[in-house]
């Protein structure tokens, strides 16, 4: 495949072709911007790095199309629908048909009605069914992401989604941050992942989740709070140990405190004077009462009591820091490169995040025409999530699964549940972090599951098994030319199969599997 | 203090002798479980610092009470501190029969106040100036060091301190299932990895995967007949014994949810629930090891203490020293043991929180020479550049 670019001819021949089941839309590359120069013809390769994984269906696309091209819709993506099925399912979810704040009131009520109870038994079992429901508008959002993942033809801006909901992790088990994960995922983090990095750490900075999370709802005037302001310049911005202080942190904080959430239907009363300096949309509230209303000195330079204006300057200041530039750059480049990226390669990267006032896309544009991303193709090892939607992907390609719910029990055996990481840092980016024995022996269990067609990926939620989904007869033809791709000792192991759910299981169990 | 420090050492030169024997056992006999408790666990209401009047000022809402007669009192440990009353009936019963013993201000001088750069640099074990290998842990250090014996990570993922040259398997205990897999599958996907960088790990993970379940088995058939019913850590604790008991004999696991912002309660409350749960684990662990307890031994650790003062929201901030448990069949326990100051406001570190006055690789460097009877050069090879220092504890 030595097409790097194709014509616009081809681009809409290959709409017409796969537009029933993805949806084609004209690529929305800015006419002065010349085409993307990638160091590799290996179409494949860019696939597995740049996508949830190389299936058949993509892979003829690209063909067409040409690998540098889709990579440039890939970094301006429009409105793109999913397959009927699976919009069907998602459109059929709580999260999708009702607004945060309505679901949020209702969950208030529920859980208020549950404690008001006078009756013992009746308020636990008031209580358990609260409970399950906050669980099931988590499980809602982690199903449409996964959903997303498998079959969303933005494929890049999926992987920079989860990307983003790990660099700016919330835990689903802390208060009740399970109603609230979809819409910080939808609405915070899904406009921006391609866009500009100050939006999105405003859009995360004003999200009810982040505030609850980190426990800046509950920082105040003589009440001080700095769990979100450490993680704020440590794990969002500047990175540790980019020469920032303890007194920085505090001082922070001081700038946050009254930057938080109002749960209900009222607003506070306030002194006349304050009134102007209010302000609620949604859930999120600043209310300056709560607020420090002094000067501030931050990273050596004064913040003017200003309000929530204040927070406004900080982030700009530390979404423009060059600091914040490097270390979101390299944190990019160990998702996309490897485990060790040049230092070459992120000042490149991080250059083009400061000239471009910190545009997301315009960053990986750089990353990916370097000889360094090239050279790194294949070679890095996957983690679970990217191991999970891969093998699906590869195993049914355009036939849409009907049950999500496997997927994110292997999730959760494999360590990496969505919505599921306590801590703010996020699961790591490092192969060390997953290439345990254990980690190794569950993924060999996933593949048999999959392999056998056992998995209950076709099953509705809790039925039996409607058809066997053994996916190798389904496109022999693919699986003989990806099968001369593989290392000789893979296809030693694969002869070796005396059944094709046994062939499956070792393919999905193979080296060549575990690496993108 | 001083009067402490004296008695510690008349009773350290009666002891000597037999303890120095009891030590000296094949290192493969001797045990070592660290548990890593991440989040930084609010050590000074684990340990309480019954004789600080600051200690009542600084925590107005959520300090335990000195010890009394009621339920939600510090249990008496000796005149200066107390225990958290939710160790009632596990950790506190073996620190009374000279089983446990805590360093307080205890930690590593890393001062970024971050969970995870601490905890890191703490698995590390390496010095924080001049350059680090940032894929060789301590324990895995340790572990080649001793060259025999196995060690194991009951873990999901392998934590960074056993990361390193030795190859070292992990395996979570607290969901077991039973591998779908047949042995002619498992030996043919093992040839798939020969002579590319995972053959090791996945050899090593089907031999651990058929030793664990083996070994569990019995385990459980042995738990359904005495309709032992647990659950969380206690069940985790229970399994690692077992492991424990036979070929494992250096072990790590973590628990999380340490990091008290909000809300973390004093005699009761969400502190309490977590130490309740670690101890009644603990002390499990104890009685299950049965007659190894006696050589074995468990140091609790965490990355960093939190703030004396009680925050705005009856929580704790990121802090700097740590109190450190220490738990065994033989150690000289029922101490409270290393450098210690009277808690005042005076003496907090950047008027905040808990100097670290024993840093960690010198505790356990010393604790693991006589644990095993290695010499400077073996321990400097585990912790290089530390000076170790014999606190006492064995």
């Amino acid at each position: 495949m030595k097409r790097y670019s194709s014509g616009r001819l081809a681009f809409t021949w290959l709409c017409l072709l796969a537009g029933l089941l993805t949806g084609c839309a004209a690529p929305s590359v800015k006419p002065d911007t010349p085409m993307l120069t990638l160091q590799t013809s290996d179409a494949a390769g860019v696939l597995n790095r740049v996508t949830w994984g190389a299936s058949p269906a993509l892979l003829a696309q690209v063909d067409q199309v040409g690998v540098a091209r889709y990579l440039e819709q890939q970094l301006h993506p429009v409105a793109a629908p999913l397959p009927a099925t699976v919009q069907a399912q998602i459109a059929g979810m709580t999260i999708a048909q009702r607004s945060l704040e309505d679901l949020h009131l209702d969950m208030e009520r529920q859980r208020k009605e549950a404690d008001g109870k006078a009756n013992e038994e009746e308020k636990k079992s008031a209580r358990q069914a609260y409970q399950q429901e906050l669980n099931r508008l988590a499980r809602e959002a982690a199903s449409r992401s996964v959903w997303r993942a498998l079959y969303s033809p933005n494929q890049l801006q999926e992987q920079l989604i989860w990307f983003w909901m790990n660099h700016f992790n919330v835990y689903q088990g802390k208060h009740n941050l399970r109603a609230m994960v979809g819409d910080f995922e939808e609405r915070a983090i899904r406009p921006h992942a391609l866009g500009k990095f100050r939006d999105l750490l405003t859009a995360t900075a004003q999200h009810p989740a982040m505030l609850r999370y980190l426990d800046n709802d509950q920082n105040a005037l003589h009440h001080i709070n700095e769990n979100y302001a450490r993680e704020l310049l440590e794990l969002h911005t500047l990175g540790v140990n980019a020469g920032y202080s303890q007194r920085d942190v505090q001082e922070l904080a001081r700038v946050l405190t009254g930057v938080g959430v109002n749960l209900g239907t009222g607003t506070p009363r306030l002194r006349p004077e304050l009134q102007a300096r209010y302000v609620r949309h949604g859930l999120f509230e600043f209310n300056p009462t709560r607020h420090d209303e002094g000067d501030k000195q931050l990273l050596g330079q004064t913040v003017r009591a200003a309000g929530l204006a204040e927070l406004s300057e900080v982030l700009d200041r530390l979404s423009r820091h060059s600091a914040t530039a490097h270390f979101i750059s390299s944190k990019l480049a160990l998702y996309f490169v490897s485990d060790s990226p040049s230092p070459v390669l992120v000042e490149r990267m991080a250059q083009t995040f400061l000239q471009s006032d910190g545009d997301i896309a315009a960053t990986l544009r750089s990353m990916f025409s370097s000889t360094e991303f090239a050279d790194s193709l294949g070679h890095k090892f996957k983690d679970p999530m990217h191991y999970v939607v891969s093998a699906v992907r590869l195993a049914y390609d355009d036939q849409p699964i009907t049950n999500v719910a496997p997927m994110l029990n292997w999730l959760s055996r494999l360590g990496e549940p969505l919505y599921g990481h306590q801590t703010p840092d996020g699961y790591p980016m490092l192969r060390t972090a997953w290439d345990s024995p254990a980690q190794m022996m569950t993924r060999f269990e996933v593949a048999k599951v999959i392999g056998s067609g056992s998995a209950g990926l076709f099953n509705a939620d809790g039925t039996a098994a409607q058809r066997p989904a053994s996916f190798r007869q389904a496109n022999p033809k693919y699986f003989e030319t990806l099968q001369k791709g593989l290392s000789a000792q893979t296809q030693e192991a694969l002869k070796q199969a005396r059944a094709a759910p046994e062939w499956a299981t070792f393919l999905l169990s193979s080296p060549d599997m575990m690496h993108r | 203090m001083k009067r402490r420090t004296l008695l510690q050492s008349i009773v350290a030169m009666q002891l000597g002798g037999s303890a120095a024997r009891l030590w000296a056992a094949p290192s493969t006999r001797t045990r070592l479980l660290l548990v890593f408790l991440r989040g930084g666990y609010d050590a000074a209401n684990l340990l309480v610092p019954t004789s600080s009047q600051f200690y009542y000022d600084a925590r107005p809402n959520i300090a335990v009470a000195r010890p009394g007669s009621d339920l939600v009192s510090a249990l008496p440990l000796n005149s200066d501190w107390g225990l958290h009353p939710a160790l009632r009936e596990s950790i506190f019963p073996l620190y009374s029969a000279g089983q446990a013993a805590f360093v307080p201000f205890a930690g590593t001088h890393d001062l970024s106040r971050s969970h995870f750069e601490t905890q890191d640099s703490v698995e590390l074990g390496q010095p924080l100036e001049g350059s680090r290998n940032y894929r060789s842990g301590f324990l895995n250090r340790l572990a080649a060091t001793l060259g025999s014996g196995a060690a194991m990570s009951f873990t999901d993922q392998l934590p960074l301190v056993l990361q390193g040259d030795l190859q070292v398997p992990n395996m979570a205990l607290r969901s077991l299932a039973k591998p779908s897999l047949d042995a002619r599958q498992s030996r043919i996907i093992s040839t798939m990895y020969r002579d590319t960088d995972l053959d090791a790990t996945v050899n090593q993970g089907f031999v651990v995967r058929d030793d664990v379940l083996r070994e569990l088995n019995t385990e459980m058939t042995a738990a359904s007949r005495n309709a032992i019913s647990t659950k969380g850590f206690e069940l985790e604790a229970h399994r690692i014994a077992t492991l424990m008991k036979g070929k494992y004999n250096i072990g790590f696991v973590d628990v999380g949810g340490w990091d008290t912002h909000v809300g973390q309660g004093g005699a009761s409350g969400y502190l309490a629930g977590r130490l309740d749960e670690l101890g009644r684990g603990l002390a499990t662990f104890a009685r299950e090891m049965q007659g190894a307890w006696r050589d074995t031994v468990t140091v609790v650790v965490s990355e960093f203490g939190r703030t004396l003062r009680e925050n705005g929201n009856r929580g704790t901030d990121h802090g700097h020293g740590t109190v450190y448990w220490v738990l065994g069949g033989a150690i000289r326990g029922g101490q409270v043991l290393g450098e210690q100051l009277a808690v005042t406001s005076a003496s907090l570190f950047q008027n905040r929180d808990y100097p670290v006055l024993n840093e960690y690789r010198a505790v356990l460097g010393g604790l693991f020479a006589r644990m095993y009877g290695l010499n400077a050069l073996q321990i400097e090879h585990v912790f290089s550049g530390a000076s170790a220092r014999d606190i006492g504890l064995l």
